[in-house]
């Protein structure tokens, strides 16, 4: 198989659902035939990186995967088809969500103690229903609150490889820890 | 259609023109409420006042905040707005702040370190919030999903799943068939039917016998049409009816003629 071949049997796999393709499942698209080698595959996938560089769409690889989307300033243009704009998110849902994010895991009580304020139910709510957050776990301390922690999907959404390319202010926090509440796993279909 | 435009005026107040927003504007009741919705609690509240003085943090006028926030929660009570606990609490942490640092500073002897700043713990919190402000907005920016980029994706083509049906030889389909008739053959049950020979029915047998004769030998009793069953329980039969004492076996000498008598009852 030449790298052209390799190339545009890529592209086509890319295109062809929502969800980012990892290596492993590239390496399914060739069923009995000899699969070609990650190395095969990544020389392959920055090559087609690098011919969609001028173009309205882009590949980027994220938690899970390899995925094509469409390239940030052609975004608002396309918004403009759709009627519902996406909602903003209230500075608590924010402020919430950042405290999961750059100090995960964390309890409700800590998340409170920081802001001063209690957490609204609401807005823990809305951000597991938005598959960002999920519980990892119970600290172990009188009560056994749960532990908040982003998820895999989260990830995806903000168009991010790992926890560590979350931007970071100077000074911010404590690290962020590794914990990646689910890993992007068999999710091929 | 180009001409040079004054700087507009926001309002114009008893003919003069303001042209800025006064620096304490005041706050018309009703829009407290809208207020207190904006900030995100205490905490926002405070960092506020003091970021509207543009002051640092660390060098807060405990006093002066005391008193903006204070007005504040003065104002709210006044209009009997249901005060989320938090903002009380944090007016109480100003309020021993601020009687605090009434008090002379106290010497603690035994290191001569002077007492903690009892703003402290006040500015470490505010600070901490605004680590977590700041990363918030940071997080807002980051490109996201259905707002900043959309997922690129094309038609999958419809794939018709059709399973054709294998073709066979016909040589494959007879041996599959005398396969079957192979094992059909090995398979094969007999049914085997049981002669109705019980026990109980050849005992009445011996002793009808038995009741027209004085003796029987022991061959009579058994019938070869009744095979190797007919036999054993025929066998059985008399050793059972040996046992009750139906019957008594006599034989003379080892390896004579056994007979099968009647018991001689006294």
């Amino acid at each position: 198989m030449t790298e052209l071949e390799l190339k545009l049997i890529l592209e086509g796999a890319l295109f062809s659902g929502r969800e980012p393709m990892m290596i492993f499942q590239m390496k399914r698209l060739f069923g009995d035939q000899k699969a070609p080698t990650e190395g095969m595959l990544r020389r392959a996938l920055q090559s087609l990186s690098d011919d969609y560089a001028d173009r309205a769409v882009r590949l980027v690889e994220v938690a899970g995967g390899f995925r094509f989307q469409i390239n940030q300033e052609i975004t608002p243009y396309i918004a403009n088809l759709s009627d519902d704009k996406p909602g903003k998110y209230s500075n608590a849902t924010l402020e919430t969500l950042a405290m999961i994010a750059y100090r995960q895991p964390v309890t409700r009580g800590e998340i409170e103690a920081i802001r001063g304020v209690a957490v609204n139910t609401y807005i823990i709510r809305t951000l597991e229903e938005r598959g960002w957050i999920n519980v990892v776990g119970r600290k172990e301390v009188p009560g056994r609150p749960a532990l908040l922690a982003t998820t895999a999907q989260f990830l995806n959404d903000f168009g991010l490889k790992s926890l560590e390319e979350l931007p970071v202010a100077e000074a911010l926090v404590s690290a962020p820890t590794k914990v990646l509440s689910d890993q992007v796993g068999a999710s091929s279909e | 259609m180009a001409y040079v435009q004054g700087e507009l005026p926001l309002a114009i107040v008893e003919g003069a023109r303001i042209t800025r927003m006064p620096k304490d504007l005041y706050i018309p009741p009703d829009a407290l409420e809208v207020i207190l919705d904006a900030f995100e609690g205490p905490l926002d509240l405070l960092l506020y006042l003091i970021r509207r003085q543009n002051l640092d943090i660390i060098q807060i006028n405990v006093a002066e905040i005391t008193r903006q926030y204070m007005d504040y929660i003065k104002l709210l009570e006044s209009m009997r707005f249901e005060l989320a606990a938090e903002y009380l609490v944090i007016a109480a942490m100003l309020a021993e702040i601020k009687s605090r640092a009434l008090l002379p500073k106290m010497l603690t002897y035994d290191n001569g370190e002077e007492e903690e700043d009892p703003r402290a713990e006040l500015i470490r919190r505010l600070l901490e919030y605004e680590k977590v402000k700041l990363c918030a907005e940071i997080l807002d920016q980051v490109p996201r999903i259905e707002r900043d980029f959309y997922i690129v994706e094309a038609q999958r083509p419809e794939i018709e799943v059709r399973i054709l049906p294998p073709s066979i030889d016909l040589a494959e389909l007879v041996l599959a068939f005398n396969g079957l008739l192979l094992s059909a053959k090995l398979s094969a049950a007999h049914e085997i039917e049981w002669e109705s020979l019980s026990i109980r029915d050849q005992m009445n047998e011996v002793l009808k016998r038995l009741s027209d004769r004085a003796e029987l030998t022991f061959p009579d009793l058994f019938v070869p049409d009744q095979g190797r069953a007919g036999l054993v329980v025929s066998f059985l039969a008399i050793l059972e009816l040996a046992r009750e004492g139906l019957i008594v076996l006599v034989q003379t000498a080892p390896g004579r003629q056994i007979y099968i008598r009647k018991p001689e009852y006294d």
